[in-house]
């Protein structure tokens, strides 16, 4: 699998799905128009600054709260390549797996970087390099499974490759 | 080493005599939910999908409730999306505006979730199911798809904690209050991953709609099932609401917990959370300070319930409601809405100055019916209390029961009915 490599947006505990993708724009389900309302109601200037390939890094419990799988969709398609997080919530897990946005729990990472921090994640080995700092953490890598699921861009393309 | 309750179940369903906690397993699905928000992005990826059709047209329940009757134009499109989707596939259990309720409060009235049950639902709150003794859970809408084309959904077996429920609630404490009470305690990602089984003397002193509510909240303290042992008044309700064939399953004496909790239920309080999550709580007896409120919501798949009509209608009845304040009460089914009526309760909630709407989630995640302001605050008998969740990201929720939130609109603050005149 591809490594992931941008600049860091930060954000701490139990970012919920209404912050990630507000119910307000549920009534649409298209990947780019949900991006443009990305991370609005928690950090508003987060959909001006994104640029292709950046990650998020947050603390515990990313994604709490409703099973909308519009969130994870916004996140890849605001450009996102990676989310990194002490824990998160499971459902949240789950969709991201599934849509094909690589996550990663780590919550040595999660302490050792800083928004603004350049980072690359090895999804291989679980590497993650903070290239700012010069440090290094060791996050799970994910089961073969799981990438495959990834690297098919989701379970629907995994299934149908079977 | 035993397994645990909700480790049985998994266990059949996945064709295994035993499984343990942190297993990857497939499991045979008994039931495939989805909504009006939902439902859409599912049905693309099934869609996509080199398959004819669902796996089951009686295994799949298909429920606009969160934007109907249709709030606006997109909104419209994706019920349209759903119907035209169940009338394709034949679905059996699709509800149309006029049948349908909150999908929560809906499945169990209509009979599809009994005990011993698997059910997937791309909605958070599918595991208010656990209530009635089946293994239910939230996923997302391509978990949905993948469900509604197979019939199976892949898991990790959860661990679990044990809440030992003794003693009975006092007048004006419901199972909002004991929820909140856990939740406070143990913090919104104090179950992550985890099932939360609830078993002791006090279960008994809970009706069915405190149970409900309960196992609705779950996922508010990150959990991935909440589930309650099927005793006389679950096979009660089960008889009077279902055709299905049910099975009950009961935690191995040495089943593995990792924590267990006893919580005294004539020990609580009514129960409030602060903004701006469900962990941030307090008595009714630790609010020292006036806090003036705006708005009232009683409903939603967690207290839109017949108890919570009675309750509610009580506290309101002879009483009306404080000057501006808005109190929007919520049915969260037909059958619940009529019964309502049938008893009069309707009556007093006109009377009392408050509003009464046709079953939808709108309020409780922002969508309509009861949108905030800046600076406005709501005591809300819903679930999620995030910045934004019902409006302006400078509004405020404040969660709590139907009593507290029935007091609150008679007052205009904060208050608990045994503090009314």
């Amino acid at each position: 699998m591809k490594a992931a490599k941008g600049t860091v947006f930060k954000y701490g505990d139990n970012v919920d799905t209404d912050v990630i993708i507000p119910a307000r724009y549920l009534n649409s389900s298209d990947p780019a128009e949900l991006a443009t309302h990305c991370m609005e109601d928690i950090d508003k200037d987060f959909i001006h600054k994104v640029k292709k390939g950046d990650i998020i890094v947050a603390d515990k419990n990313f994604g709490c709260g409703s099973s909308r799988e519009h969130a994870p969709i916004a996140i890849k398609a605001a450009g996102v390549s990676c989310v990194i997080a002490q824990t998160f919530a499971r459902i949240f897990y789950r969709n991201a797996i599934n849509i094909g946005l690589p996550i990663i729990e780590c919550p040595e990472a999660s302490q050792g970087i800083e928004g603004g921090d350049e980072v690359e994640v090895d999804f291989d080995s679980g590497i993650i390099k903070n290239l700012t700092k010069g440090t290094q953490f060791k996050g799970q890598a994910f089961p073969e499974f799981m990438q495959k699921i990834i690297a098919a861009e989701g379970l629907v393309n995994y299934i149908n490759q079977k | 080493m035993g397994m645990t309750m909700t480790q049985k179940i998994l266990a059949k369903h996945a064709g295994l005599d035993r499984v343990e906690a942190g297993q990857l397993i497939e499991a045979d699905l008994d039931l495939v939910l989805g909504n009006d928000i939902t439902s859409p992005v599912a049905i693309k990826e099934m869609e996509k999908m080199k398959v004819e059709g669902v796996f089951d047209k009686d295994k799949i329940a298909l429920v606009p409730d969160h934007f109907v009757p249709n709030k606006d134009i997109k909104s419209a499109e994706h019920c349209k999306c759903v119907r035209e989707f169940a009338y394709r596939n034949q679905i059996t259990n699709y509800f149309e505006v006029g049948e349908m309720g909150i999908e929560h409060a809906l499945l169990p009235e209509k009979g599809l979730t009994v005990a011993g049950d698997v059910i997937i639902g791309a909605d958070s709150h599918t595991c208010t199911y656990g209530a009635l003794g089946a293994f239910s859970t939230g996923v997302g809408s391509t978990d949905m798809a993948a469900g509604m084309a197979t019939g199976k959904a892949w898991f990790k077996v959860p661990a679990a904690i044990k809440f030992n429920l003794t003693g009975k609630p006092a007048k004006w404490v419901s199972g909002k209050d004991v929820i909140l009470h856990i939740i406070g305690m143990i913090g919104v990602d104090g179950a992550l991953y985890k099932s939360m089984e609830f078993v002791g003397d006090g279960v008994a002193n809970l009706t069915m709609d405190d149970r409900f509510t309960i196992a609705n909240m779950a996922i508010e303290a990150g959990g991935k099932n909440g589930i309650f042992p099927v005793d006389d008044l679950a096979i009660a309700y089960m008889k009077e609401h279902s055709q299905k064939e049910y099975t009950i399953y009961e935690a191995d004496e040495d089943a593995v917990y990792d924590e267990e909790y006893t919580i005294d239920l004539s020990s609580l309080r009514p129960t409030v959370a602060f903004p701006h999550l469900p962990e941030n709580t307090k008595t009714i007896d630790e609010i020292g300070e006036d806090i003036k409120i705006d708005q009232v919501v009683i409903g939603s798949c967690t207290n839109g319930r017949m108890d919570d009509m009675r309750i509610a209608a009580e506290v309101l009845k002879g009483r009306h409601v404080a000057p501006g304040m808005r109190c929007i009460i919520i049915p969260a089914t037909q059958a619940i809405y009529l019964k309502a009526m049938e008893e009069g309760l309707l009556k007093i909630f006109i009377e009392a100055g408050a509003v009464v709407s046709t079953p939808t989630c709108g309020p409780c995640l922002g969508g309509y019916m009861g949108i905030l302001a800046e600076k406005e605050r709501c005591v809300s008998t819903t679930n999620r209390n995030f910045v934004g969740r019902m409006g302006h990201v400078k509004s405020e929720i404040y969660l709590a029961s139907p009593a507290v939130a029935a007091a609150s609109a008679v007052t205009g603050k904060i208050s608990c009915p045994c503090q009314l005149k």
